[in-house]
């Protein structure tokens, strides 16, 4: 029996799709199946983050609506041997499909697979409330930014009340500079806030840019939000991975800076 | 505060922060503005059948604060109402 996770942030533009493609594909590379689910109707945009844009042929409402079998709508990634994508639909709106449709179809997929990923849409109305139907956990995604986090916390609010029992963090496009100079809120500050746990930190990485030109996910890779990203698939499987140094690059300033803070 | 806080300025980080706790603690009450307004509308009437306020500096809003128990902080309405005329009561 599988497990299906949302990825929602609430805010537009701060990392779902691009985290949706980076952590389903690190899991089908950690031998996991797993189906990605674009849930934004009307905005589709997963399938060229993952490459698969040429593919495609039924989307998920022709499978809510029955014109076709599940099967017959799932395009297969063929880098992975375990990963497919489940397009959403570009010319019809969010209110052609339902939550309890949604639940059903939650249900149809986790006998298949290992993990159902749903890309959730920006926003509270009903395709976040399609989003997170079938869900079992969610991931909160958001960045160190005031309107992130708030948008956050009203996201966090709506799962809680939705009955979502387990919620995770992850704080993306952190600039450690940034945070340094004490012009960027640390992941730290952003869990004091939230207050939920944090399962994964993102550094702004300009490969992730390159990696979404080419529509192949980076997780995995020598890079440091690849790391990030493969770091975060072994935590959503349970392994306990410790976080990331991001802050290697260390003056001799701050050193000394740090040793006076903690006399 | 340590050594180093007493020559560094209040970094942008630091505003941010800041500002995002307080707003939460109105989003996460579900006060919007409007009732935000009518809770000081009906405050400032209730009071003034009494004693006279000055309504230029009242200032109502939430915030956290301390609680007296364990659990730490806990949202509550903060209401700062100046009083003009305290010696001669309204009849």
């Amino acid at each position: 029996m599988g497990e299906v996770i949302v990825v929602t942030s609430g805010k537009g533009g701060v990392g779902k799709t691009t985290s949706t493609a980076n952590i389903g594909t690190g899991l089908a590379k950690l031998d996991k199946k797993v189906v990605l689910v674009d849930t934004d109707i009307g905005l589709r945009n997963l399938d060229v983050v993952m490459g698969l844009e040429n593919r495609i042929v039924y989307n998920l409402v022709d499978v809510i609506e029955g014109n076709c079998r599940i099967k017959q709508a799932l395009i297969k990634d063929k880098r992975y041997p375990n990963l497919y994508l489940l397009p959403s639909a570009q010319t019809r709106d969010k209110t052609a499909v339902s939550p309890e449709q949604m639940k059903k179809l939650s249900e149809e997929l986790k006998e298949e697979f290992d993990y159902i990923l749903m890309d959730c849409p920006a926003g509270i109305e009903q395709g976040f409330k399609n989003a997170i139907a079938g869900a079992d956990r969610a991931l909160v995604v958001t960045t160190p930014e005031v309107s992130a986090v708030r948008d956050a916390d009203r996201i966090i609010g709506l799962l809680e009340a939705n009955e979502i029992k387990q919620s995770h963090l992850i704080v993306n496009r952190l600039r450690t500079d940034m945070v340094k100079r004490g012009d960027m809120m640390s992941s730290e500050d952003v869990v004091e806030i939230l207050a939920i746990e944090l399962i994964g930190i993102v550094p702004d990485d300009e490969n992730i840019v390159v990696s979404t030109n080419q529509g192949e996910p980076l997780v995995g890779s020598d890079t440091l939000a690849g790391q990030a990203y493969m770091n975060i698939c072994r935590r959503i499987m349970g392994e306990e991975i410790p976080f990331l140094d991001l802050n290697t690059k260390q003056g001799l300033f701050s050193k000394i800076a740090n040793l006076l803070k903690k006399n | 505060m340590s050594f180093t806080d007493f020559f560094r300025k209040k970094t942008s980080s630091n505003v941010a922060k800041d500002r995002l706790k307080l707003v939460l603690v109105s989003d996460r009450a579900g006060c919007s503005p409007e009732i935000m307004e009518q809770i000081k509308n009906d405050i400032i009437a209730v009071i003034s059948r009494y004693i006279e306020i000055d309504l230029e500096g009242l200032d109502i809003k939430i915030t956290q604060t301390e609680s007296e128990g364990n659990n730490g902080s806990v949202p509550a309405l903060f209401a700062n109402i100046p009083i003009k005329d305290l010696k001669n009561p309204k009849k």
